[in-house]
């Protein structure tokens, strides 16, 4: 790899928001365990959210990682408010309890009443969600399905958009495609029917999947994996996000010689002293190593990049944040993304 | 070189624990991303080169340990790694979980042969041998016991799937048998028995808007399903309750891994709470995390003098801003893990600085041994 190569990949792409993932509605967040998903799904809700948007960020896994996010109480089985976004939009926030959805379900299509109540003491719910797996993401996605199209008085969409922190990849495609497999099973009853109209929403334009990952070999592997079973289930795959990039400090220049440890150590120490530091031998040593090991890590991201690059998607790159995890580093996250021309 | 644990807490210190001959099972556990299956294959390779007999079981679709292993394919029974080991005697085994197949042996193992293939063939068994949420913790913990069991290994070492739920783990055999000889089911299973005038008018509705719901034919499935497996229903829940013993025998040994990030930190502490809530023997954290900063020099004067020579040397004050990151880095670390130690101060554990490289080969997975066991004379 030449100098002018990574040069040239560290300019950003000009336009990775593209049109697709513009023109979708439904944005579903997955990513291998660890990659900082639902981190990632939260900036994207708030960049989509600019502007006056009304966005809704929604977790199927039960986890609460919404609300540790944002700081907030547990969410119940409701939409809640939980940002404001830069130019007065706000994402709301749904944790999808599947209980509750399951009754909600009953609702739908049967004036339950009373007999709700008794299927729950039953733990009716567990039951059918255990027996019939499938059941538990037929449910989310159908409701998913309904916060996508349901609609206001004025008969304009509700949610302008709606994100997915979806199961890690190596259950999304079987997440995704439950309802598929469900509406094989349930040959006829308003499951069939409901799960036929879920197919369709996540087979149109109006869907697209992110796929975040970190610059690590495992975790690539495993998003172009992803791709692959995706496409292959003609699911409407749309960015790859890169996650937690290491931002290259050394010029791009120097970046092999560093990872060679063949940079000039007596340059290193005149250049020191010159800027009033004792540097001793021990010092440039260490100093030395900590950029070998940078610039190691630099060209490894580097070629993590070209193999995501086969894949022919667009590519979002956030980078690595000393202390992530919290409100102050979505906002960031969802900056880095409005930089890049998502919302 | 391993950086001395954080001194509020005892050290970890594997190399016994995994050469004790009374040590038969290691259990990895962790939420994603914090290198369980490294960490899984390092302590094997690294037990394998001290002169025992080691599998080591992988549960993760993704065939990461194949890749940590340079395999290029794993099934579902373990197969000599071709790796040689510093001590003549020492063997390495590994597989990767094939859920399917293992679900498939167990009903083979527990049928007879005509009940064995109208369960294979029945639409409701190959939805819940393949996707049920518990039935890859379940099987994983199945295909143990079977392998312990054999007594064909001194250690077996078990990297468990990253659950969303850390509880999936844990509770995966019990909540699959009580499922399987539970209350509904049985309803469900033989309604002509009476039992639907016990529970009267409350059921009749159920039966209604399940069967609405979810349409008569995949009831119907189900309740087969349900009646072919009845029989079995007592054999599995106490496989499941050995199982449980065995892995709360003193011969097995959890470990806790844990990357320096708040969420899994987290994770790391419900798991460490959970384990000795139900007594299981738990051996410590290893806590894989960024090399520490290798420069004597204050974070202060390293940011003055880079901003100085910006222009002069960008060279160096590139070298000297990579300084003054790590350091940031590690004092967030730092912080995060006196906060965890603060509600742990009694847990032993071994602090793994990671390779600048990804790890994906063997020289690698012995480093990493080294660097868990602490042991710098390593093996040739």
């Amino acid at each position: 790899m030449t100098a002018t190569d990574i040069a040239d990949r560290m300019t950003a792409e000009s336009e990775p928001w593209t049109s697709v993932c513009r023109r979708a509605r439904l944005h579903v967040v997955t990513g291998k365990g660890g990659t900082g998903k639902t981190t990632v799904g939260a900036a994207l809700a708030l960049a989509l959210a600019t502007n006056g948007r009304r966005v809704l960020l929604v977790e199927v896994e039960e986890r609460q990682g919404i609300a540790r996010l944002f700081d907030v109480p547990p969410l119940p089985y409701q939409e809640k408010k939980v940002a404001v976004a830069t130019g007065g939009g706000e994402v709301r926030a749904l944790a999808v309890d599947v209980e509750a959805a399951l009754l909600e379900y009953f609702e739908m299509f049967y004036n339950l009443g009373f007999a709700g109540r008794s299927l729950k003491k039953m733990g009716a719910v567990e039951f059918a969600t255990t027996l019939a797996p499938g059941l538990r993401d037929v449910l989310l996605t159908g409701k998913l399905k309904e916060t996508v199209t349901r609609k206001g008085s004025d008969n304009r969409p509700v949610y302008d958009e709606v994100v997915l922190d979806a199961p890690p990849t190596g259950r999304v495609v079987t997440f995704l495609g439950v309802t598929e497999a469900m509406s094989g099973l349930a040959k006829r009853g308003p499951i069939h029917s409901q799960a036929e109209g879920v197919v369709r929403l996540l087979h149109s334009p109006d869907t697209v999947v992110h796929l975040v990952t970190l610059l690590e070999d495992m975790p690539v592997t495993e998003t172009l994996e992803a791709i692959d079973q995706l496409r292959a289930k003609n699911l409407p795959v749309g960015a790859i996000i890169v996650n937690a990039a290491t931002e290259p400090q050394l010029p791009p220049a120097s970046l092999v010689a560093a990872s060679e440890r063949a940079l000039h150590g007596d340059e290193l120490a005149d250049a020191l002293r010159e800027a009033g530091i004792g540097a001793t031998g021990e010092l440039v040593d260490g100093l030395r190593e900590q950029a070998a090991e940078h610039a190691i890590r630099v060209l490894d991201e580097h070629l993590c990049r070209q193999q995501l690059a086969a894949a022919g998607l667009p590519m979002l790159e956030l980078p690595r944040l000393v202390e992530g995890g919290d409100l102050g580093g979505v906002y960031e996250l969802a900056d880095r993304l409005a930089e890049q021309g998502v919302g | 070189m391993p950086a001395p644990a954080h001194p509020a807490n005892p050290r970890l210190d594997l190399a016994p624990v995994l050469t004790d001959p009374r040590t038969s099972i290691v259990v990895t556990c962790g939420s994603g991303g914090v290198g369980k299956t490294t960490t899984a294959a390092a302590m094997a390779l690294w037990a394998a080169d001290a002169g025992r007999n080691v599998a080591v079981l992988t549960i993760d679709p993704a065939k990461r340990l194949a890749q940590s292993l340079g395999l290029r394919e794993l099934d579902n029974d373990p197969r000599p790694v071709d790796v040689p080991l510093a001590d003549p005697d020492g063997r390495l085994s590994a597989m990767m979980l094939d859920t399917r197949r293992t679900f498939d042996e167990m009903v083979s193992n527990h049928a007879t042969p005509e009940r064995a293939q109208a369960i294979l063939a029945n639409p409701f068994y190959k939805v819940i041998s393949t996707s049920f949420s518990g039935t890859q913790e379940y099987m994983a913990m199945e295909k143990l016991a079977n392998l312990a069991g054999t007594g064909q290994f001194d250690l077996i070492v078990v990297d468990t799937p990253p659950s969303r739920s850390a509880l999936d783990f844990l509770d995966a055999p019990q909540r699959l048998s009580s499922f399987m000889d539970g209350r509904m089911i049985k309803l469900l299973a033989t309604p002509s028995r009476g039992v639907m005038r016990l529970v009267g008018a409350g059921f009749a509705l159920f039966s209604k808007a399940v069967t609405t719901i979810l349409g008569g034919q995949m009831l119907a499935d189900a309740a087969q399903f349900v009646q072919l497996f009845e029989d079995m229903f007592g054999g599995f829940r106490e496989r499941a309750q050995a199982t449980y013993e065995l892995l709360r025998a003193p011969g097995t040994k959890f470990v806790v891994v844990s990357i320096p990030a708040a969420d899994a930190l987290r994770e790391a502490s419900y798991f460490t709470d959970r384990l000795r809530t139900e007594r299981m023997p738990l051996a410590g954290l290893v806590h894989n995390r960024t090399p520490p900063p290798l420069a004597e020099l204050a974070a202060g004067a390293a940011q003055v003098a880079a901003t100085r020579l910006e222009s002069s040397a960008p060279l160096a004050s590139a070298v000297l801003d990579i300084h003054v990151q790590r350091l940031a880095v590690r004092a967030a670390e730092v912080h995060m893990r006196a906060r965890f130690d603060r509600v742990h101060s009694d847990l032993p554990v071994v602090e793994v600085p990671s390779l600048p490289s990804d790890v994906h080969d063997v020289p690698a997975l012995r480093e990493i041994g080294r660097r868990l066991t602490g042991t710098l004379t390593g093996t040739r």
